[in-house]
C-alpha cells in the first residue's frame, strides 16, 4: 500500500539562499515541493489537523470570546457609575459579571496564550513540523469551540446564564439557589473546555519532549516554550480536579447526591477546596505563558541574549510548583484552613517571581533597546503585573486577607494580575508575532496609541477600585448608597474601563489597515533569534525548508550573526541533507 | 530524556515533599488526596521516561552536538486534512446537551461520536491513501 498520496514534504538542513543569510522570502514557501495542495476556506478551517491553522482559529474565536467580554465589563461599569442604576436588572447584573469573568478566564485568557499563542508557535521554537498529534490537537480545538458556544447559549434559555460567579461555590450554585438550564450549559461546558485543554497540554507535552530539532536539548528550549511546558504539567494537575468538582456538583443538582449540601451531611466547603486546587494553578496556567512571551520580547529588543536563562527556568518551575500548594489562601474567612501553612507557601511566591523580574531587568540593562509596539507593551507588563504582586503579597497574610475579602480590593487585584499578564503581555505577543502569522507588519503608530490607551485607562480604572475597596465596598453588588462616599471613585473607573474599551478599537483599525494595504513583514522583521524566525512568514506546510546549526537557545542570531558567535557552529552543518515528513490523507 | 524524566521525578518528589508537611499540620484529607494524585502524575511518567532512559539511545533532540543533518530520514508520520475532530467535537458538544436539555439530543451525539470513531480509525486504512510504516519514498532521495 501507498504511503502517501501528495509528495512528501521535506525539511532540509541546507543553508538559506536568501540575498541577506536570512531564510527565503516568504513566497518560497508557496513554491516548489514544499508547496502544499489542500482544502481552502472553510472546509480548511473544518478539517486542518495543521498546528498554525488551529492555532490562529484559537487565537480569533478567544479574541472575539475576549471583545464580548469586554462589552459586558462596560455594562458593569455602566452600572455602577451611577450608585442606584437601572441600567439593568439584579438578576442579569449577576449573570453578566458571572459570564464576564467565566468568559475572560476559561475561554479567553488561558486559551488564547495555551490554545492560541502556543499552538502555533511552541512547534516552530523547537524545530517540529506539527504538533505530536494533530488530529487530537484539531479535536481540542473544536471541544473548545463547542463548549464557548454551551456556556454563552446560557443567555438564550429560559431563567438566563448562570448567575452564581465564574467560581461557582456552593450551596449557591446548587439546583435550589441556582434552578435553569444556563446553569448546567455553564458546567458541561467547564467539562468540553477542560478536556480541550488536558488534550492540548498533552500534545504540547509530547512534542517539546519528543520533536525538538536535533541540537534543541532542553536547555536550549526558548523560555516561551519551557514555559508552555511548565504550563502543560499545571493543567494536567489542576483540570482533572476541577472536571471531578463539575460532576460532583452535577450529581448534586440531578442526581439527588448530597455532596456538597449539610442538609444530607455533604460538605459545601469542599466545593471550595476543590474549586481552588484547580483555581489558584489557573491563575499560573494564565500567568506563565504570558511570562514566557515577555521573556522571548525582552532579549530581542535589547539585542542582548536572556539574562539567567537557567534561572528562569527554574523559577518558572518554582512559581508552577508553589502555585497548587497554596489553594486554600482564598479560603482564609472560611475559618477551617489552616493559615500559617498557606500563608508561607503564598508568600514564598515571591521569591521566584522576584528572580524573573530581576532576571527581564538584567536583560534590558545595558542592552541597545528600542520600543517598537511588542517591547511597550512588555514594559507596560512589568508595571502593571509588579502592582498586582506587591497586593498579592499584601493579601497573602490573613490578617489583611480577613480585612480586605470579599471588597473590591480583591477584584482590583485580581484585575491587575491578569491584566497585566493576558493585556499587557498577550498583545505584546500578538503585535510580536502577527508577522509571523500572517506575513504583514502592524502599524506602529496605531500600537502605540492601542498601547497608552491601555496603559491609562487600567491605572485609571483600578486604582480607584483598591481604593473604593479599602473603604468597604463589596465586589457584585449591583448597587450602592450614595451615602457611602463610593461615586465619586466608581465615575471614575467606569471612565478609565471606557478608555480600555477606546484602546482596543485602535488594534481594530490596526488589523483593518494591516488587511488592507499590508506592508510586507520579511522573514524576521524584528532580528529574532528563536527558530520561528528562521521560517518564512508565514511558515510553509510543516513549518521548515531548512534549519541552521542549533547550538543556543537562539540558534537564527547565532546564524544570522556570525560575527557574535563561535565560528566553528557556522561550518558544522554539511548542506543538503534532509527529513522527510510524510502527510497521511 | 534524562532531563525531562527528571523534571518528572522531581513534580512527584515535590508533592510528596508537600503532602507529608500539609498533612502533618493539618490532618486535612481532601488536600491531602489531591496532592497525592498529583504527586503520582509526577512520578508514574517519570520513572517510565527514567527507566528508558538508562535503556534506550538518547533521542537526536537530547545531543547537544547533534547537527541537523544527522536527523536525515522520516521524522514521522503525520496526518493530512481530517474532518473527523469536527464530528468527534460536534458529537460531544450535542452529547454534552444530552445533559441539560434531556435524553433526545443523545442519538444525535452518539451517532455522531461513534461516526468519527469508525471515520477516524478507518482513514488511515483505506484504499490508497492507507498509511504503511514510515519509509523514505525512492522518489524524495537527495537532489
Amino acid at each position: 500500500m501507498t504511503t502517501t498520496s501528495d509528495p512528501p514534504d521535506q525539511i532540509a538542513s541546507e543553508k538559506p539562499r536568501g540575498p541577506d543569510r536570512h531564510a527565503p522570502d516568504s513566497h518560497h514557501a508557496e513554491e516548489g515541493p514544499h508547496h502544499h495542495e489542500g482544502p481552502t476556506g472553510i472546509v480548511n478551517w473544518l478539517t486542518s489537523t495543521d498546528h498554525k491553522v488551529i492555532g490562529k482559529s484559537y487565537i480569533i474565536t478567544s479574541l472575539i470570546i475576549f471583545f464580548i467580554a469586554g462589552i459586558m465589563a462596560l455594562v458593569i461599569r455602566t452600572q455602577l457609575a451611577n450608585p442606584t442604576s437601572s441600567l439593568v436588572p439584579f438578576q442579569t447584573y449577576n449573570e453578566l459579571f458571572t459570564m464576564h469573568g467565566s468568559l475572560m478566564l476559561y475561554l479567553f485568557a488561558g486559551p488564547f496564550a495555551f490554545g492560541g499563542l502556543a499552538n502555533y508557535i511552541v512547534p516552530l521554537q523547537v524545530g517540529a513540523p506539527d504538533m505530536a498529534f494533530p488530529r487530537l490537537n484539531a479535536l481540542s480545538y473544536w471541544l473548545y469551540l463547542g463548549g464557548s458556544i454551551m456556556m454563552m447559549s446560557g443567555f438564550l434559555v429560559a431563567g438566563g446564564a448562570a448567575s452564581y460567579g465564574w467560581v461557582a461555590y456552593a450551596p449557591l450554585s446548587n439546583a435550589t439557589n441556582s434552578p435553569g438550564a444556563g446553569a448546567d450549559l455553564w458546567l458541561i461546558s467547564l467539562g468540553l473546555t477542560g478536556f480541550s485543554a488536558i488534550f492540548t497540554a498533552v500534545n504540547l507535552v509530547a512534542t517539546i519532549f519528543y520533536l525538538r530539532a536535533p541540537g534543541m536539548t532542553m536547555f536550549r528550549v526558548p523560555i516561551f516554550s519551557w514555559n508552555m511546558l511548565v504550563t502543560s504539567i499545571l493543567i494536567l494537575i489542576a483540570f482533572p480536579v476541577l472536571f471531578g468538582a463539575v460532576v460532583l456538583l452535577f450529581c448534586d443538582r440531578h442526581f439527588g447526591t448530597h455532596i456538597f449540601t449539610v442538609q444530607g451531611g455533604g460538605v459545601p466547603v469542599l466545593w471550595q477546596n476543590l474549586f481552588w486546587f484547580f483555581g489558584h494553578p489557573e491563575v499560573y496556567i494564565l500567568a506563565l505563558p504570558y511570562f514566557g512571551i515577555v521573556t522571548d520580547i525582552f532579549p530581542v529588543f535589547s539585542r542582548k541574549p536572556s539574562f539567567g536563562y537557567k534561572g528562569m527556568v527554574f523559577a518558572t518551575m518554582a512559581i508552577a510548583g508553589l502555585s497548587t500548594g497554596v489553594w486554600a489562601h482564598h479560603m482564609f474567612t472560611t475559618g477551617v484552613v489552616l493559615l500559617p501553612f498557606f500563608a508561607i507557601m503564598s508568600l514564598l511566591i515571591a521569591i521566584p517571581t522576584g528572580i524573573k523580574f530581576f532576571n527581564w531587568i538584567g536583560t534590558m540593562w545595558g542592552g541597545q533597546l528600542s520600543f517598537q509596539t511588542p517591547m511597550l507593551f512588555s514594559i507596560g507588563f512589568l508595571f502593571v503585573f509588579l502592582g498586582g504582586g506587591v497586593t498579592g503579597v499584601l493579601l497573602a497574610s490573613p490578617p489583611v486577607d480577613f480585612m480586605t475579602h470579599d471588597t473590591y480590593f480583591v477584584v482590583a487585584h485580581f484585575h491587575q494580575v491578569l491584566i497585566g499578564t493576558t493585556l499587557f503581555a498577550g498583545f505584546a505577543g500578538v503585535y510580536f508575532w502577527y508577522p509571523k502569522m500572517f506575513g504583514r507588519m502592524l502599524r506602529e503608530s496605531l500600537g502605540k496609541l492601542h498601547f497608552w490607551g491601555l496603559f491609562i485607562g487600567f491605572w485609571l480604572t483600578f486604582m480607584p477600585q483598591y481604593l473604593v475597596g479599602l473603604h468597604g465596598m463589596p465586589r457584585r453588588v449591583a448597587s450602592y448608597s450614595p451615602d457611602n462616599g463610593w461615586t465619586t471613585l466608581n465615575v471614575v473607573s467606569s471612565v478609565g474601563a471606557f478608555i480600555i474599551g477606546a484602546s482596543f478599537l485602535f488594534f481594530l483599525v490596526n488589523l483593518y489597515v494591516s488587511w488592507k494595504d499590508p506592508v510586507p513583514a520579511g522573514d524576521n522583521p524584528w532580528d529574532g533569534g528563536g527558530l520561528e524566525w528562521f521560517s518564512s512568514s508565514p511558515p510553509p506546510h510543516h513549518n521548515f525548508t531548512h534549519l541552521p546549526p542549533i547550538r543556543s537557545e537562539r540558534p537564527t542570531w547565532d546564524f544570522n550573526h556570525p560575527e557574535h558567535h563561535k565560528a566553528e557552529t557556522q561550518e558544522a552543518e554539511p548542506p543538503s541533507d534532509q527529513g522527510l515528513v510524510e502527510t497521511e490523507r | 530524556m534524562k532531563v525531562y524524566a527528571l523534571f518528572l521525578v522531581g513534580v512527584g518528589a515535590f508533592f510528596s515533599i508537600i503532602g507529608i508537611v500539609y498533612w502533618f499540620t493539618s490532618y486535612e484529607s481532601g488536600g491531602l488526596l489531591m496532592l497525592i494524585g498529583s504527586a503520582l502524575l509526577g512520578f508514574l511518567p517519570g520513572s517510565y521516561y527514567l527507566w528508558w532512559s538508562y535503556h534506550t539511545k538518547p533521542l537526536l533532540g537530547d545531543d547537544p552536538d547533534a547537527s541537523i543533518a544527522d536527523g536525515s530520514g522520516t521524522i514521522d508520520s503525520f496526518p493530512g486534512s481530517s474532518i473527523w475532530p469536527f464530528i468527534l467535537g460536534m458529537g460531544a458538544f450535542f452529547t454534552g446537551l444530552t445533559f441539560v436539555f434531556g435524553l433526545w439530543f443523545a442519538p444525535i451525539g452518539g451517532a455522531l461520536i461513534l461516526s468519527a470513531a469508525v471515520g477516524g480509525t478507518a482513514e488511515s486504512r483505506r484504499g490508497e491513501t492507507a498509511h504503511a510504516e514510515p519509509s523514505r519514498p525512492p522518489s524524495a532521495s537527495n537532489p
